[in-house]
């Protein structure tokens, strides 16, 4: 997704350039903080103290942050076959129906290490499921699949209240959502490994989901990088002449990816739904589906990236609800905009500072940059 | 003569390192016609582009009607009454006829007194230069010979004295073309000014007054159409290159291993691009393709090797029947031994973003070799790029390195050792040298020529005339979409021009 013939060392390129968009953001923001009568810098200490200082806070962090590694693994698998998956929003909230109806047939009867992978398998064919309709519109119809996966949201968004306010729900319930899931259904935490390091932790939702989360983003390193598949979507994804040249279908390999991004997404679900809520209630996605497309594009659309990038949007999340705790005129509104200054350097803005980075790096050395073979032009 | 409406002098533009424009002179006359020939690349385009403000010359003057001008964008192109006819039409497939003239062209807020006013000038035009289009139809349902008008009466209507046409007839029948060159002639009557870009000499001999060939981004010559031939336009177009000739035995050619028999293929827009075209390839030799760019070559490798449906006709490869028009499957082709090396190696041949090794496979991906499961084979795939980089002797020689980064000739090596290395029976080859440095090409040259050696079938397509006869052992030429003629490696240069200018072959005898 980035100009195929730009040339930046690699530390550059996924160093320095991130930092400097995370930068502005930051500028910026604290401006925000200055305007509404604070001081930037102990807004700064507080977000991060809040999100890594105590044991509860890194737990939070790390837990917001499984959320966004599926997510952003979820999108940057379908950017890596250049498409451009807006669905992890509805993919992910129809995953949580999938593991709704897994831990609500059996948490009565089986242990959680038995519901667990069955949830999963739940998880991610309900939202490869989401992922497909797209996908085959787009392979088959040619229906932009940045249009049908927007419209997908607001369907699954549909169906989920739909079914929450009706058959999902227990009867004689006021509250939109499924019943507790029993203990069965209940993922272990994971606070025992910030203990170790000898942290104290009161309650908090870090749950397996993240080893899941980071087993996933070295599959997914391991599919895009050293498979025939992997190759394959990234040949799509560069140049559709190539792989039309190279044998490649273009159906089938439209709908692979959309499924796997829709797998990714769906399983993101299990992480609030089971690691935390132990229900499914209306919006438990709560936007988690957009920052995905963030954290995938900070990332570089490179699990390491992603994982890192997550951790970032984890202590947004974590840090920004200490920060509004602490400082009152910082209202819950304010740290949306942090994080939308956030997403908007880092995510959208992402190549606005490149052009000159890469000027300053050919200014030191013509060869490094933009090397591009313009001799079939003339011929 | 009569006073020239444009004086171009010493215009020199450069992409990069190439050269599209070397001190280029030209004068065209008031109230003429004047063609611009030249094969694709040759600079035409990038010529017309500075005269109508897309690109700025490096160096050199402009002059329009004598006074010397500045035109840095369209706009002052327009204002000095220079319109321009895109070969790719610039038009808003979703508007009426109406609404594309006005388009730009608005002279208020609201639309309806430009509407009002462009409906009456419309039918003033319509009347004068014979330009019948119905002015509220809408353009997606126009036939490309009426939305070419249109693209006529926009610059019309913006009062253009001088009009450009890029390659007019590439996208219209031979009654539309007809059509349009006493569109022209009107113009010219009412003393309008006419550029004619094409690389099609019959065009230029049934129309124009005057005609400037170029060639490899000079101006060649200009003769009076009445005072010149096919022949000698087609000798001055193509030029006579020094001469790369490879040494190569005696052809044995062997047994038919491709044979194409009544291949007829349509492209995007339905215009029919290879028309009924049969011929045999045999094992040990050499078939060359010539012929002008866009005479369909392209679109008959591309359906040889499936990566474009055909319309209709029979393909045998190594003698058992391909079904080239419905379920054409590059992959499945190249499993029964049909190598191919695409003319677009930037976007076909090769992913640019790949590092070299990962080209090195591309099409080859599903072989076994390069395979661990449904892993990528890392180890294979490397040992496998390095021998192919030691054998083609591609430079540099590292593997890891992105695609991009390779010169054009060793990106070529690139595609050729893939696709010689897995030693298919058929290779088909489009513009093996394209872009190439010389040294590349006459190793390149070698290794095509040890291909037929080894007993392969070669199909070769080049724009390239002279590599066409250094390396056929038979040579077919190509013209709108047909073969024309067939000679022998020692058919001379003139000959071959003349086919491929279209002459038949009773006037190119005498």
């Amino acid at each position: 997704m980035s100009t195929p013939y730009a040339k930046l060392p690699a530390w550059a390129d996924y160093g320095l350039i991130p930092l400097i968009n995370l930068s502005v953001a930051f500028i910026v923001a604290g401006f925000v903080v200055m305007l509404v009568g604070e001081n930037p810098f102990r807004a700064a200490v507080i977000l991060v103290e809040g999100a890594f200082g105590k044991g509860t806070g890194i737990a939070f962090t790390l837990f917001y942050a499984t959320t966004f590694i599926f997510t952003g693994l979820s999108v940057a698998v379908a950017a890596h076959c250049s498409l451009f998956n807006i669905g992890t929003e509805g993919q992910a909230y129809i995953g949580g129906l999938g593991i709704a109806l897994v831990c609500l047939s059996f948490d009565s009867v089986l242990p959680w290490w038995v519901i667990f992978p069955i949830a999963i398998v739940a998880a991610a064919v309900f939202g490869a499921l989401w992922g497909f309709i797209p996908a085959y519109l787009q392979a088959k119809r040619g229906s932009h699949i940045v249009i049908t996966t927007i419209m997908f949201n607001f369907i699954a968004a549909s169906v989920m209240v739909y079914l929450l306010v009706g058959p999902l729900k227990p009867a004689g319930s006021q509250a939109p959502q499924t019943r507790n899931f029993l203990a069965g259904a209940e993922l272990p935490k994971l606070n025992w490994i910030i203990e170790l390091f000898g942290a104290k932790i009161r309650s908090a939702p870090l749950n397996i989901c993240f080893l899941l989360a980071l087993v996933m983003a070295f599959l997914v390193w391991l599919l895009i990088w050293r498979t025939k598949l992997g190759y394959e979507m990234r040949t799509y994804g560069h140049s559709p002449k190539a792989a039309r040249y190279a044998g490649i279908s273009e159906t089938r390999i439209i709908l692979t990816a959309m499924m796997i991004s829709g797998a990714l997404a769906g399983m993101m679900a299990l992480n609030p739904v089971m690691g935390d809520q132990h229900n499914v209630a209306i919006d438990f996605v709560s936007g988690a589906g957009y920052v995905g497309i963030a954290v995938a594009l900070m990332g570089r659309l490179h699990p390491v990236g992603i994982v890192l990038a997550a951790i970032l949007f984890g202590m947004l999340y974590q840090g920004g609800a200490e920060l509004a705790f602490e400082m009152p005129a910082i209202s819950r509104d304010m740290i949306v905009i942090i994080q939308g200054l956030v997403i908007l350097f880092a995510g959208a803005l992402e190549h606005m500072f490149r052009p000159y980075i890469q000027a300053v790096f050919a200014s030191f050395s013509p060869k490094a940059v933009g090397i591009e073979a313009v001799k079939g032009k003339g011929a | 003569m009569a006073q020239a409406a444009i004086e171009l002098i010493g215009i020199n533009k450069s992409f990069g390192a190439v050269r599209a424009n070397r001190d280029i002179n030209l004068e065209v006359a008031r109230g003429t016609i004047h063609g611009i020939v030249g094969e694709n690349g040759a600079g035409k385009s990038t010529l017309m582009s500075i005269l109508y403000g897309f690109y700025q010359a490096d160096s050199g003057e402009i002059r329009v009607g004598g006074k010397p001008v500045s035109i840095s964008t369209s706009n002052d192109a327009i204002a000095l009454g220079i319109g321009m006819v895109h070969q790719h039409f610039m038009l808003v497939d979703n508007f009426t006829v109406l609404e594309n003239v006005i388009l730009g062209a608005e002279n208020d807020a609201l639309l309806k007194s430009s509407i009002a006013k462009a409906r009456s000038e419309l039918e003033r035009l319509e009347r004068e230069y014979g330009l019948e289009v119905e002015p509220d139809a809408v353009i997606e349902e126009l036939p490309v010979g009426l939305q070419q008008r249109v693209e006529i009466l926009k610059a019309l209507y913006r009062g253009a004295e001088i009009l450009i046409l890029d390659e007019p007839t590439g996208v219209l029948t031979p009654a539309e073309a007809d059509h349009l060159f006493r569109i022209l002639k009107q113009l010219k009557e009412q003393g309008k000014t006419v550029v004619l870009i094409t690389h099609k000499l019959r065009e230029i001999m049934a129309i124009t007054d005057t005609v400037s060939v170029m060639r490899q981004g000079t101006m060649v010559a200009t003769r009076v159409t009445k005072e010149t031939t096919v022949g000698e336009l087609a000798e001055l177009m193509v030029g006579r290159r020094v001469l790369l000739r490879v040494e190569k035995g005696q052809s044995e050619a062997g047994a038919i291993k491709l044979s194409v028999k009544n291949l007829t293929v349509k492209d995007q827009r339905g215009v029919t691009m290879v028309d009924d075209v049969s011929f045999d390839v045999r094992g040990g030799e050499i078939v060359g393709i010539a012929g002008v760019a866009g005479n369909g070559q392209s679109e008959l490798l591309e359906a040889i090797s499936g990566i474009r449906h055909a319309v209709s006709g029979e393909v045998m490869l190594e003698g058992k029947p391909v079904d080239l028009t419905g379920k054409a499957d590059p992959g499945e082709l190249r499993d029964r031994g049909l190598a191919h090396v695409p003319e677009d190696r930037h976007h076909v041949g090769l992913v640019l973003a790949f590092e070299e090794n990962e080209n090195s496979i591309l099409g080859y991906h599903d072989d076994e070799r390069y395979l661990k499961g449904p892993f990528l084979n890392v180890d294979a795939i490397m040992a496998d790029a390095k021998d192919k980089i030691e054998k083609y002797d591609i430079r540099p020689g590292n593997p890891r390195l992105r695609t991009a980064n390779f010169s054009g000739g060793n990106q070529q090596k690139i595609v050729l050792a893939r696709e010689m290395e897995q030693d298919p029976g058929v290779l088909i080859v489009g513009q093996p040298t394209r872009g190439v440095d010389v040294g590349a090409i006459e190793f390149i040259h070698k290794r095509l020529i040890a291909m037929r050696d080894q007993g392969k079938a070669v199909l070769v397509v080049s724009v390239e005339l002279d590599e066409i006869r250094s390396l056929s052992d038979r040579i077919l030429v190509m013209f709108a979409g047909r073969i024309v003629g067939e000679r022998g490696p020692d058919a001379t240069e003139g000959e071959l021009g003349l086919l491929m200018a279209g002459v038949e072959h009773q006037e190119a005898a005498e």
